[in-house]
């Protein structure tokens, strides 16, 4: 069966120029870069140039440019480490109730050391509002960190505004930039951040690697010592393979962004226009506009997401959701609720992320299934009380509507 | 993550949908949690002679409702009481550990049924007290945020 990938949030294939740039890191160029013989020194020439490759794709000089295992470890680093080096001295973080868990988690940690934290609330769609920020900050605030595109709706925070406010009130801006960096335009002179997380593994590189950016000037302790790698900001020798191969996916992601970007969108547009216009009872999840270009994140109310993932992988489609079946816990996507969507409601969603191999091909065959899914589980759904048309004798289109809905809408 | 046997009840669910004029309904579970699970029952002479199911949920809820009702159809009240839970996931050949909690409630559902059918037809003696039938419902620890 010709499977179709639209998981490309949770992770992306790596590019074959990528990987052909990865190979020899790994074999005939498998010096260490601290060595000064030969092998290590074309081993560290190839790590000065993926981290040149890294920093000019988000304005950044190479100096700022700390690389990671992924960006799990760098906003741990943004967060713990900020905090390791504010300790006696001030005592305040602001997060959003959206943030992955890799922010959330060591945000939690810090109030168990004694830190006190504000969570921030967003709206409906996701959205953190700005003076809710200003708000917050106290004197002992001495970080903000909010992410810069939500991975699971989509949803592009207002990153210049609260960055003008941090540096109004003196206090650090970090942001989880995961999610945008390689899909929209991310330059951190005019988002005005002072750290910056990024991750390989979702613009075609390959998995467990990141990077942190940290302007001139900021200085998180680091959680790793050992050795003077990363200007002694994160020891280990670093994973040649890895950082080379990011470098190489961040260049060709950024110098075909535009292009990427306006067709993933024309997609995108098609696939949620017509899951609205094909299924009755469907509601987008996120920010109608500010959104990624990629993802669709849609609730098919009456019906529960885990069986519509398994029921589209048994056509060979690979989705996500943010119902709790799929995670193992029972309470469904802490961003689903913190946005206010009832439970019943985040328990039938499906996100839906586009990529660079998706055909507009892949968009017609969901389009083609979901209907006759998500109507065979809600025949199944003790919750879905199906209402008679009032139109239906004399309606074309009788045999494939659900709901009072006039015809030809 | 699921056995070949949940795949098999979700993919061709036994018994969905409603009877005409049930002689016993039983529902458990709540949306908030993501399942929920309703069973209606046909009683012959003390015999569950038919049984329909809809549930809302996730894979391992439908295979369950699936096949608790597969295993208690043409039984006899007393045995179809004796049929738990935890049978009907072993019937299934296992559900992952974290589904057992939440999405395995399927006999539950089918035991309030006939608490329901004993409770409305009083004037039969079956020799079942419907207020001895202990309804499992989701052992919820934490309170709702
Ligand atoms: C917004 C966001 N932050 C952080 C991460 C973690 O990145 P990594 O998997 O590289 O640790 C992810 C992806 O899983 C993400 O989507
Ligand atoms: S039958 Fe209702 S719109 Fe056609």
């Amino acid at each position: 069966m010709n499977r179709i990938y639209l998981d490309n949030a949770a992770t992306t294939p790596v590019r074959r120029e990528v990987f052909e740039a990865m190979v020899p890191y790994l074999t005939d160029k498998f010096g260490n870069p601290s060595s000064i013989h030969s092998y290590g020194r074309e081993a560290r020439a190839a790590l000065d140039r993926a981290r040149e490759q890294v920093a000019t794709a988000i304005g950044a000089t190479p100096e700022e440019i700390i690389f990671t295992a992924g960006g799990s470890e760098a906003d741990n680093l943004a967060i713990k480490g900020t905090a390791l080096s504010m300790r006696g001295r001030k005592s305040h973080v602001i997060t959003s109730a959206v943030e992955h868990h890799a922010v959330l988690h060591p945000v939690e940690a810090l109030e168990k050391l004694g830190f006190s934290t504000t969570v921030l609330p967003v709206d409906s769609e996701g959205m953190v509002d700005p003076d809710d920020v200003r708000r917050a900050i106290t004197p002992e605030t001495f970080l903000i960190s909010i992410m810069y595109a939500n991975n699971e709706v989509g949803t592009i925070q207002p990153i210049e505004e609260i960055s003008q406010i941090a540096r109004e009130a003196g206090v650090l801006f970090h942001t989880d930039a995961v999610q945008a960096v390689g899909h929209i335009p991310v330059d951190v002179g005019s988002l005005g951040v002072d750290m910056l997380s990024l991750s390989g593994h979702k613009f075609y590189g390959p998995k467990g690697v990141g990077a942190l950016y940290v302007r001139r000037g900021v200085r998180p302790t680091p959680l790793l010592e050992g050795g003077a790698q990363e200007r002694k900001r994160r020891a280990g020798t670093e994973n040649m393979a890895g950082i080379v191969g990011m470098g190489a996916a961040i260049e060709l992601a950024v110098g075909e962004l535009e292009e990427m970007l306006a067709c993933e969108e024309m997609l995108r547009d098609k696939l949620i226009r017509g899951l609205i216009q094909r299924i009755p009872d469907v509601k987008l999840n996120g920010h109608p506009t500010r959104r990624l270009p990629n993802n669709v994140n849609i609730s098919f109310l009456y019906v529960e997401g885990e069986s519509l993932l398994l029921n589209l992988d048994m056509q060979g489609i690979a989705a996500s959701s943010g119902s709790a079946c799929t995670s193992g816990s029972l309470a469904p996507s802490h961003v689903l609720i913190a946005m206010g969507i009832p439970h019943e409601v985040a328990h039938g969603s499906v996100r839906m992320t586009l990529g660079r191999y998706t055909q507009e091909a892949d968009i017609d065959k969901v389009l083609n299934v979901m209907p006759g899914i998500v109507d065979k589980l809600r025949e199944m759904s003790p919750v879905y009380v199906k209402t008679e048309c009032g139109i239906k004798d004399i309606c074309a289109q009788a045999h494939a509507c659900d709901v009072a809905q006039p015809c030809g809408e | 993550m699921y056995s070949e046997k949940v795949m098999d009840h979700f993919s061709h669910p036994r018994n969905v949908g409603e009877l005409p004029n049930p002689d016993g309904v039983g529902q458990v579970g709540n949306p908030v949690c993501g399942d929920i699970m309703r069973v209606e029952i046909k009683v012959d002479d003390g015999i569950i002679s038919d049984i329909r199911f809809k549930t809302f949920g996730c894979g391992a809820a439908i295979a369950t409702s699936s096949m608790a009702t597969e295993m208690v159809k043409g039984k006899t009240l007393v045995e179809a009481l004796e049929v738990s839970n935890k049978a009907v996931a072993e019937a299934l050949d296992g559900l992952p550990p974290q589904k057992m909690h939440c999405s395995n409630l399927a006999a539950s559902a089918v035991h309030a049924a006939i608490k329901d059918y004993l409770e409305k037809h009083g004037d039969l003696d079956l020799g079942i007290d419907p207020a001895s039938i202990r309804i499992e419902e989701h052992g919820h620890d934490e309170p709702e945020e």
